[in-house]
């Protein structure tokens, strides 16, 4: 049975690897005609013929020199598969081989597979208009410019010559007839397909145009069988994976049991130090499985890792990741809340809503002498220490580490115009930028500490002055536009008239699904006399303008008042 | 203008490393039987008998074909094992570490002599190189992959590992995974800038900066390293192995947000023999800004300093240390 279907066998390098899938394949049954490249030295082809001289299933055929990207692959198929037809007369499909590929399962279920499949050419072929997947900026241009010469053997020369033609508008005319398809060069097709395009009258200027098209291999037969099949399934048979450059990603041992379960037939491109792979895979089996291929596993496998590489884990700053500036794709890791004024105006804010929310709240982690980690911790998550200088150092690595140390658990922080404000308000920048930020602002609430430090008016004028002016800034760079975080702003009077109605807002951002709700609300520091204490800043000549109104007998709201 | 005057640097370096290739005395030259694909270490070294067996074993089975060491005056015996093994060469030079920019001129040297063509790993005796999928794919199969998607360096992240209690308490025999005693380390906590000249990220962090340089974060010491390179004897590594010329090879890191393929050099450093190690080379004064490295250390390790904490992590395999960033597997899956 296997001997109806045929395979041809392109190779360069490894020979030792093409060896064992050519004795493979030939032991099923399946005559072989093998293309090794006219670059491979003579020692090492005589080795590979030596090597398969016991299998008169195997054959060689006449040698190219193959130059990635140019007509001499498609040359080297073309003699290759007329060889073989000519050959073995009872061969009725070629299978398309590289010195890559390995079989995942046995020669005579692929055999019987496609005798299930009579009359249809599998060959991926796909309208160039439709393809998504080409590199390096050539796509339709690749059938509407001459490429004389090879990407690799003259990179710079190649891009002149693209340049030169696209200036001069260039526009080759495509042959009468045939429609541009791309798609893998490892196809499976009959043998009335390829005699259909070997003996076409129009093969020779078909053929004319194709030696100059860029990267023929992958579009001649797929453009050709679009004129001449009967049905085409628009697929490889052989499973390859592509990354993100169009270059194809290797197998290696740990791939087993991947390669295992795919029930694909045909791999590439496999590691020839890939013992394992090699071992197992070419082992004599029972052929007892009529399973379909299912590599939908190994896909997603790999677009994970193109997605790694293309676009990385969010908020992740490391040896081999360092986004410019907003090009990060996250600039953080995880949510977090920011609170401006909170812990000013209420008694224990901290401890109340880590006994409401669950997630971890600190203190000012950027106060300026120490970090004021959750419980005062001196190390906290992923190494990080409570040391200022550390922290000062770079506050954003200080702030991007932290969040990335706690993912799966939501960190909220105490910010506010008393803190370091990194280097022209870096940090401030970045979150105001970042989406995972929520920031909430009681303006003017930094008064309230320095009321009540008690401390004589005239000697904290200045320090009120300055945390005005730098809150002022704060707030400027909160309100302009380009902001992606969650920022709200009250004014510490606004805020007061009823606390409970923007608590509960916060608090359903923090835990959205949460059961429990704000039965209590945390108790209001005593600011009888605040009024009093504004107006005496006043009188020192200073102007406190961002807590907003306050009356000078101020009527306090009640702090056992609850919500609902 | 940049780039003309970082060219002349380079040539700098390496016709300083030739005069600097005079120090050294070869007392066993095995290069000549080198294949053209064989994969090389260069590591020098000054008395590190008791490292070098675990050392070798590591290195050997993760596929590195042939050792080349400088012994830089050690008188522990170490010069006489290492010339015993089949796979080293060996050179020896008295003259001063810091005076060739602490080996860097030897190192380059000897790259560009015996390395030309073929990859290259340039470690210390007391740092190990993982990489994605170590365990299961010899070093071989990464450098053919680098050849593949025409990369030319490998960049790491040096990783401190540290045991749990005061350094000295448990000493590491002759021989041993350093790992099985250090295997303890920080996992987030590593600040990152990029050197404008030089291309390459400056990391500080970790353990050492953290337990030593708190108040002086400035001068922690970098722990950002390109020790997997594919070596052209035009090429000149800068300072240590954390920057090379031309520049190019340094740009180990995406900048678009996606994550190349990067891995660790585990560092057993906060071994028992630490202690006596950092009196010593203060004495020398041999090592890099004075030696600044070493007094850090003396004065904080002789009041017994834990670094172990309860956010330690402790270490597993590479996959662990992917997950949590530390490297990336960037799209070798």
């Amino acid at each position: 049975m296997s001997a109806r279907l045929g395979f041809i066998m392109l190779v360069h390098t490894a020979l030792h690897r093409a060896a064992q899938v050519a004795r493979y394949v030939a032991e099923a049954g399946s005559p072989l005609m093998i293309h090794v490249d006219a670059s491979t030295s003579a020692a090492q082809y005589q080795t590979l013929v030596q090597a398969l001289a016991d299998l008169p299933g195997v054959r060689f055929c006449r040698r190219h020199r193959g130059e990635w990207g140019t007509w001499s692959l498609v040359a080297a198929m073309q003699t290759a598969t007329e060889m073989l037809l000519d050959t073995c007369p009872e061969v009725e499909r070629v299978y398309a081989l590289s010195g890559a590929c390995m079989p995942l399962r046995p020669i005579a279920e692929l055999a019987a597979w496609l005798d299930r499949h009579p009359d249809t050419d599998f060959i991926e072929s796909v309208n160039v208009a439709d393809v998504n997947w080409t590199k390096g900026g050539l796509h339709e241009e690749r059938f509407t410019l001459h490429f004389p010469i090879g990407f690799k053997r003259n990179k710079w020369l190649f891009d002149r010559l693209v340049d030169a033609q696209r200036l001069l508008r260039v526009r080759r005319d495509i042959p009468d007839g045939i429609v541009p398809h791309m798609g893998s060069q490892w196809w499976c097709l009959t043998r009335e397909t390829l005699q259909a395009i070997l003996k076409d009258p129009m093969r020779r200027p078909f053929e004319r145009y194709f030696r100059r098209v860029w990267i023929p291999d992958e579009s001649y037969f797929q453009t050709l069988v679009r004129l001449h099949a009967r049905r085409i399934e628009s697929r490889s048979l052989t499973l390859g994976k592509f990354d993100h450059t169009g270059r194809p990603h290797v197998f290696y041992d740990d791939h087993l049991q991947l390669l295992r379960r795919s029930e694909c037939f045909m791999v590439r491109k496999v590691w020839p130090g890939a013992d394992r792979l090699y071992q197992h895979f070419l082992a004599p089996r029972e052929s007892t499985s009529s399973a379909e291929p299912q590599p939908s596993r190994i896909d997603r496998h790999f677009a994970k890792a193109t997605a790694q590489r293309v676009r990385g884990r969010p908020g992740l700053y490391m040896a081999s990741r360092f986004p410019v500036k907003n090009r990060e794709n996250g600039k953080t890791a995880e949510p977090y809340s920011v609170f401006q004024g909170f812990t000013e105006v209420f008694q224990d804010f901290e401890g109340w809503l880590s006994a409401v929310a669950n997630c971890r709240v600190h203190g000012h982690l950027f106060a300026p002498h120490k970090v004021e980690f959750a419980n005062r911790e001196k190390i906290f998550a992923g190494g990080l220490s409570d040391s200022a200088g550390l922290r000062d150092y770079n506050p954003r690595a200080f702030l991007t580490n932290l969040l990335w140390a706690t993912r799966g658990e939501r960190q909220c922080f105490q910010f506010g115009p008393g803190d370091t404000q990194g280097r022209k308000f870096d940090l401030l920048w970045l979150m105001a930028a970042d989406s995972n930020a929520q920031i909430s602002v009681i303006s003017g609430a930094w008064a309230v500490p320095l009321y009540r430090s008690g401390r004589p008016t005239a000697e904290i004028r200045r320090e009120a002055a300055r945390l005005q002016r730098i809150e002022t800034q704060m707030i400027e760079i909160l309100q302009s536009p380009g902001t992606r975080a969650r920022i709200r702003i009250w004014t510490m009077a606004e805020f007061l008239e009823n606390p409970a109605e923007p608590l509960h807002t916060l608090f359903d951002e923090i835990a959205p699904h949460s059961q429990a709700r704000l039965i209590r609300l945390p108790d209001l520091v005593d600011l009888s006399g605040f009024g009093t204490f504004l107006q005496e800043l006043r009188n020192q000549g200073m102007q406190p303008v961002l807590m907003g109104e306050f009356p000078q007998t101020p009527v306090s709201p009640d702090p056992s008042h609850r919500m609902k | 203008m940049t780039s003309y005057r970082l060219r002349w640097n380079r040539k700098r370096w390496l016709i300083r490393a030739r005069r600097k290739a005079r120090d050294l005395r070869p007392l066993a030259d095995r290069t000549a039987a080198l294949g053209p694909r064989s994969i090389l270490l260069f590591a020098t070294l000054r008395n590190e008998r008791p490292r070098l067996p675990w050392f070798l074993k590591y290195y050997r089975d993760l596929g590195v074909e042939h050792f080349l060491f400088i012994d830089n005056g050690s008188d522990d015996g170490s010069a006489d094992y290492l010339t015993a093994q089949p796979d080293a060469s060996v050179w020896s030079t008295t003259a001063s570490y810091a005076g060739a920019r602490f080996g860097v001129d030897w190192i380059n040297a000897l790259l560009a002599r015996h390395a030309h063509g073929r990859w290259a790993l340039v470690v210390d005796v007391d740092e190990f190189f993982l990489y994605p999928f170590c365990d299961t794919r010899p070093l071989r199969a990464l450098t053919d992959w680098l050849d593949d998607a025409g990369l030319r360096s490998f960049g790491t992240l040096i990783l401190d590992m540290y045991p749990k209690g005061p350094v000295g308490d448990q000493p590491c025999a002759e021989g041993q995974n350093p790992f099985e005693i250090a295997h303890w380390f920080d996992s987030a906590n590593y600040a990152i800038t990029r050197n404008g000249q030089y291309g390459n990220l400056w990391i500080q962090g970790g353990p050492r900066a953290r337990g030593f340089f708190a108040e002086q974060p400035r001068a922690a010491p970098a722990l950002n390293k390109v020790p997997l390179v594919k070596w052209d004897r035009g090429y000149a590594y800068v300072s240590s192995t954390h920057m090379l010329l031309p520049r190019g090879l340094n740009l180990t890191y995406d900048t678009l947000g996606g994550e190349k393929a990067s891995g660790c050099l585990l560092h057993a450093k906060f071994l028992e023999t630490l202690g006596d190690k950092a009196r010593e080379e203060i004495q020398r004064a041999q090592h890099y800004a004075g030696g600044r490295e070493y007094q850090a250390y003396a004065a904080v390790l002789s009041d017994r300093t834990d670094l172990w904490n309860k956010w330690s992590e402790r270490f597993i395999n590479w996959r662990q240390l992917e997950i949590l960033g530390l490297m990336s597997k960037g799209n070798w899956a």
